[in-house]
């Protein structure tokens, strides 16, 4: 039954103008239970709650929202590293949930936020570059060496350092490695969670040329996952914004940033600081606190937040409206 | 050089550094990690240093602190903070102007709070240390100062945990014990680059509100361009442990000087002026390495325009006017003509 399920999967892939997206979410959603204490009662964390969102083939997808949003949750479902407690993520039409791990490897790969503590320190360059080929036992021990020589070409690393260790490396460079690491399996989807919030202005941007670099090669899609919005405006196609782990608009980038329809959208894209000396500090309509995602509020959950609560906020869960290029949860559109 | 430290005019000087520097002994030799640095801050005014890691802001910071680790070696021609001599004053002097006449506001207020003593404690044990009063008039400031930062409900959160607090709450916390003793001159650095942007902006107001009601002068430590552009009344671009460039935020963000501002300015992407897609600017190659006898512009390996003079000498900082200067071999002309010349190529 694995197998068959992976079969589907690779020759879904082989088609060029297949219908299915990249990568699909049907009403994913992600509970945690938490134990507040040792005597008190389990509570039940909501991480995600239905998340519907597709990529198509070369698309970029970014995905913003503040710390405990639930894009992280998000993204290792798309992994495979969790399972969602409900609904179903879809790789080229196929469901991942019996599909082996290994499989939903060679399609979605991760680069991670942080490139000092994602890459071991006591490996060098060449084997951890090559650890995925090893994996999945593909070509023999200097078929591999090609490999990550060529890959290390791609993403413009000199090749003398194929035997140096991570620490001898810059932080450009160690994310260099992990992209390199991501690519060698030939991915069709790399998954970046906050892929340059620990480099410097000047590194950052070389990363973000090679990225979109590689896209173009490679035909690459990504799921981008960043709370930096001068960044996600630069890359993307499509946003999705999140707000204690529910999909709140989601469409168009354009139209999301020239005009963002959710309360919550609004504020978060007000409160990016752009290099303008002529203007102040933005005034941000929001409330300060983050709720407690364990005891989230009745009704739709940002309205303790939001300037424009209306009576029924509090009482009534809001419903993802179609506003043609995009969706928004609010009960302003209702 | 001097002409950045000006004879004070209205306002009054608070900080007053020339020619700063701090060296390291390291195993290689000796690491010039803050090189002849020189700058004043006024009363009321936002000074902001702005670099990338490793340029020295972060030991800047610790210098004017007296807090330098003991491998480094501090030399300046002045550090006064008011009339205080701060090269002269034994450690005990100066410690019991840390916390109260200067406060500093660290980046990560995970960190920087102890974990196993109240919040209450804590901020009530600087203004008790400095013989600002008894415990019931710390209570009091703590509560008033935490109304203040926009804490609510200050009188139950003074019994908290610092892991009680959200990451914005607690900044808010090292705000608020860092004004405990009504500071002149607080130093913040980095502090909104562990927060959520949304929290960051409110922070941002908060710290400005805050300046203006008491007027401190306020050195604010950043590597982010955004930040400096709407908080700062001056910039300080620093690179390889020295100042390339000093002006009011409006000359620097409208007409950079040096090769290296220009090149920052290129680097990011800003909504609404760099088209989506396109390729950023950027700036090739590494920091170099400062261990040693250093000499030309630390720059000159990843600039575009270097010549034969930038590799020998000491580029000094060319003034322009009162606290308008840059450091670099060619004319402003010329730099400029030179940096619409990069972007033309990169095809910014």
């Amino acid at each position: 039954m694995m197998n068959d399920a992976v079969q589907t999967m690779g020759a879904a892939g082989a088609q060029p103008g297949s219908e299915a997206p990249m990568l699909e979410c049907r009403g994913v959603g992600r509970n945690f239970t938490v134990g507040k204490g040792f005597f008190s009662e389990k509570k039940n964390l909501r991480a995600v709650q239905d998340v519907n969102l597709s990529v198509k083939r070369g698309e970029v997808l970014a995905v913003v929202g503040e710390s405990g949003c639930g894009k992280t949750t998000l993204a290792k479902m798309m992994l495979g590293l969790l399972k969602p407690s409900s609904g179903e993520i879809f790789i080229e039409g196929v469901p991942i949930s019996n599909v082996d791990i290994r499989q939903i490897a060679r399609k979605v790969q991760p680069v991670f936020q942080d490139p000092y503590s994602s890459l071991n320190p006591r490996k060098t360059l060449e084997s951890i570059m090559s650890l995925p080929l090893k994996v999945h036992n593909i070509g023999t021990k200097e078929e591999r060496r090609q490999m990550v020589e060529d890959i290390m070409a791609m993403v413009e690393l000199p090749k003398r350092l194929i035997h140096s260790y991570p620490n001898q490396l810059s932080g450009g460079q160690r994310q260099r490695v992990a992209v390199a690491r991501a690519l060698i399996m030939k991915p069709e989807v790399i998954l970046c969670d906050e892929p340059t919030s620990a480099l410097d202005v000047s590194v950052q941007a070389h990363i973000l040329n090679m990225l979109q670099d590689l896209r173009d090669e490679m035909n690459l899609t990504y799921v981008f996952i960043s709370h930096d919005l001068a960044v996600v405006e630069h890359l993307a196609d499509n946003v999705a914004v999140m707000y204690l782990g529910r999909l709140i608009e989601y469409g168009d980038k354009k139209d999301i940033f020239s005009n963002p329809q959710h309360p919550y959208s609004q504020a978060l894209l007000d409160s990016v600081l752009t290099p303008d000396p002529s203007k102040g500090i933005p005034e941000i309509a929001l409330g300060r606190g983050f709720p407690n995602p364990l005891d989230p509020p009745t009704g739709c959950s940002f309205h303790p937040r939001c300037a424009k609560i209306m009576d029924n906020c509090s009482v009534d869960n809001p419903s993802m409206h179609d506003l043609g290029s995009r969706k928004v949860e609010c009960h302003l559109h209702s | 050089m001097n002409t950045e430290s000006g004879p004070g005019g209205a306002s009054k000087t608070v900080l007053d550094v020339k020619n700063l520097s701090v060296d390291i002994n390291v195993p290689a030799g000796t690491l010039h990690a803050v090189d002849k640095i020189s700058f004043h801050v006024d009363e009321g005014e936002t000074l902001c240093i702005v670099g990338e890691s490793g340029c020295g802001k972060s030991i800047t910071s610790l210098a004017i602190m007296d807090l330098l680790p003991g491998r480094a070696s501090l030399t300046a021609d002045t550090l006064m903070l008011e009339q205080e001599n701060l090269l002269v004053i034994s450690k005990k002097e100066f410690a019991a102007l840390r916390g109260n006449r200067m406060g500093m506001i660290f980046q990560d207020p995970m960190t920087s709070l102890n974990p196993v003593y109240r919040i209450g404690d804590q901020m009530e044990e600087v203004f008790i240390h400095h013989g600002k009063g008894r415990r019931k008039e710390a209570r009091e400031r703590a509560e008033y100062l935490l109304d203040k930062v926009g804490i609510t409900a200050a009188r139950s959160r003074l019994v908290q945990y610092p892991h009680q607090l959200s990451g914005g709450l607690r900044q808010r916390v090292m705000i608020a014990m860092t004004l405990m003793c009504g500071p002149t001159l607080v130093i913040a650095d980095e502090p909104t680059t562990a927060l959520d942007v949304t929290i960051q902006a409110q922070i941002l107001i908060l710290l400005k509100d805050l300046q203006k009601e008491f007027n401190m002068a306020m050195v604010f430590i950043t590597h982010d361009l955004g930040v400096v552009a709407r908080i700062a009344d001056r910039v300080a671009v620093m690179y390889a442990g020295s100042f390339v460039e000093t002006g009011t935020a409006q000359e620097v963000f409208e007409k950079p000087i040096h090769p290296y501002t220009q090149g920052l300015m290129a680097c990011i992407p800003v909504p609404g002026s760099v088209t989506s897609g396109e390729r950023l600017g950027s700036i090739r190659g590494l920091v170099p390495a400062l261990v040693g006898d250093l000499e030309g512009c630390m720059f000159r390996n990843r600039c575009d325009s270097v010549h034969k003079a930038c590799e020998t000498g000491y580029v000094g900082l060319n003034a322009l006017s009162e606290g308008r200067g840059y450091r670099c071999r060619m004319s402003v002309q010329e730099c400029i003509d030179a940096g619409t010349g990069n972007l033309l190529t990169t095809g910014v």
